[in-house]
């Protein structure tokens, strides 16, 4: 799983500090080890009974899709009859800490591979089966499963040379205004943290627990699906599953939580 | 139908024994709309049962009140060492079933 | 047209004599809903907890753990736990059927709550008797709610 040539380019580096400002205060990168813009997890936001809910594996409702993942990864599927498990034997072992450098650049071609891409992929050029769509059970439940695996590592997600030019995408995206309420994610999730939106306390907006059970969704869903949804909160045109628009702010939101541990399956309201 | 259980592997006899159970499951209430306002069907995990050592020991009847992806905690008296057997089904007929043997020790 | 200002004052106008009227209402569904559960027996205030957050994060799922003061011993046990949530579509949620078997008449589940509202729940002794305890639960809604899929 290389990530092409490991040149350190500081994201900063050709940025005037006036035409974005730094998200956290601290200090430039001064190596290619990706320094973590280190805030606060959604779930630190969360109620009593979300963080209980959250950080008990059991009651966690979002076990379920791990426990479903866990029976996928073992069952062959395809033409070769090859399951998950004939590559990469024992997932505990080998996707530890796989989905934390996740989203990254597919060197190949250009584009930005998230988990669920890298699913995909493997599910069509290994397996030479159908890929499954966003929010799919099956996609949900291995998305939960690989996620699990890297679950209390540090999000690891590197900016170099290749993935700059995506990186920057995310980030003009994150710093976009946008939507008939012409707020782009900044406000909310960076200029706002910690205020109510009605009962709500706005977050930093990091990914790092997705898929989340979300009990307004009283099921499981994606990253791209929340992100879907502030686009709609925000009334503007909503990006479908897997556009490149969102796979650039994944990009971007995955090197912002950098630091910060992988939670899933994560709880919200 | 996919379900997760606790159940303690071994229990001193007289020992009130903690038992969690979490199925999947949409719990669909008969109110929810499609894109074209027809209303998705009700179907709901009506009974869940439990049994220990051949006797219901607990069961619950509900309706579409309870949470999607249903989950209960109760509690059992650790009596004789044997299997503990969950049932449940819902409106559509569908069921399920999981077991789980606790070792009972004096 | 009617503004949030004027909605806003004409609720208040309306509250004075409107409040007692839904607050009867309230009683009466809520005493026929016990009557249903007992089957006109005496449903007497005490013996049980019911125990959630006052702030629940959303009504599509809130914990409840429901607490019965009882030996549980083969004279004297807890035969029954009926949830009631009178302002929901279908208020009876949920029955528990325990045993002298069950060690103790405590169940914990996840219910949803169509608004603000008192959880009621009823228990049936073994002896006949009924008992029933109490919360309100405030159900706070989203900020960002969903309207994709």
């Amino acid at each position: 799983m290389s990530i092409g040539i490991w040149c350190a380019v500081t994201p900063w580096s050709s940025h005037s500090a006036e035409s974005i400002p730094p998200i956290f205060s601290i200090s430039p990168p001064a190596s290619s080890t990706p320094l973590a813009p280190l805030g606060r997890s959604g779930i630190t936001f969360a109620s009593p009974d979300i963080r209980q809910l959250q950080a008990d594996n059991f009651a966690n409702p979002g076990m379920l899709w791990v426990t479903r993942g866990e029976t996928i990864w073992r069952t062959p599927s395809g033409v070769k009859g090859q399951a998950c498990a004939s590559c990469h034997q024992d997932a505990q072992q080998s996707m530890q800490g796989v989905s934390a450098r996740y989203p990254r650049l597919d060197t190949g071609r250009g584009t930005i591979l998230n988990i669920e891409g890298q699913i995909n992929r493997c599910r069509q050029e290994q397996q030479a089966t159908t890929p499954w769509v966003y929010e799919s059970a099956d996609l949900l439940a291995m998305t939960a499963y690989l996620n699990y695996q890297s679950r209390g590592m540090p999000i690891a997600v590197t900016i170099d040379t290749d993935n700059r030019t995506q990186w920057e995408r995310g980030k003009a995206i994150f710093h976009r205004r946008q939507g008939q309420m012409n707020l782009a994610c900044v406000h909310c999730h960076e200029q706002l943290v910690g205020r109510k939106l009605l009962t709500d306390t706005l977050s930093e907006g990091h990914g790092n627990a997705y898929p989340i059970y979300r009990l307004e969704w009283q099921t499981v869903g994606s990253l791209q699906r929340r992100l879907r949804s502030c686009f709609n909160g925000v009334r503007a045109a909503i990006p479908d599953y897997g556009a490149e628009e969102l796979l650039a702010l994944e990009l971007y939101l995955g090197w912002r939580s950098s630091g910060l541990t992988v939670e899933a399956p994560g709880v919200r309201r | 139908m996919l379900a997760r259980i606790q159940v303690p592997s071994q229990a001193r006899r007289g020992e009130v024994m903690t038992i969690r159970i979490s199925i999947q499951h949409a719990m669909e209430t008969g109110y929810r709309l499609d894109d074209f306002g027809r209303a998705y069907p009700k179907n709901v995990i009506h009974t869940l049962s439990c049994h220990y050592g051949g006797k219901e020991v607990f069961r619950a009847e509900m309706g579409s009140g309870i949470a999607a992806n249903p989950y209960f905690e109760f509690y059992v008296l650790a009596d004789q060492s044997g299997e503990l057997r969950f049932e449940w089904q819902d409106d559509s007929g569908v069921g399920g079933a999981e077991r789980a043997t606790v070792q009972v020790v004096t | 047209m009617m503004n949030r200002r004027t909605f806003l004052s004409s609720g208040f106008c309306a509250l004075p004599w409107c409040t007692p009227i839904a607050w009867a209402q309230t009683e009466t569904k809520r005493e026929q809903l016990m009557r249903e559960v007992s089957g006109g027996a005496v449903v007497n205030p005490g013996r049980v907890i019911v125990d959630t957050p006052t702030l629940a994060d959303n009504g599509h799922s809130i914990p409840v753990r429901i607490t019965v003061e009882s030996p549980m011993t083969p004279e004297d046990y807890v035969q029954r736990v009926t949830i009631l949530a009178e302002r929901n579509p279908r208020p009876i949620v949920a029955s528990f059927m325990f045993s002298p078997a069950s060690g103790r008449a405590e169940v914990m589940t996840r219910i949803r709550l169509a608004d603000i509202q008192d959880v009621v729940a009823v228990a049936q002794l073994a002896n006949g008797t009924y008992w029933y305890g109490q919360t309100k639960v405030i159900v706070t809604e989203l900020a960002c709610l969903e309207e994709v899929r």
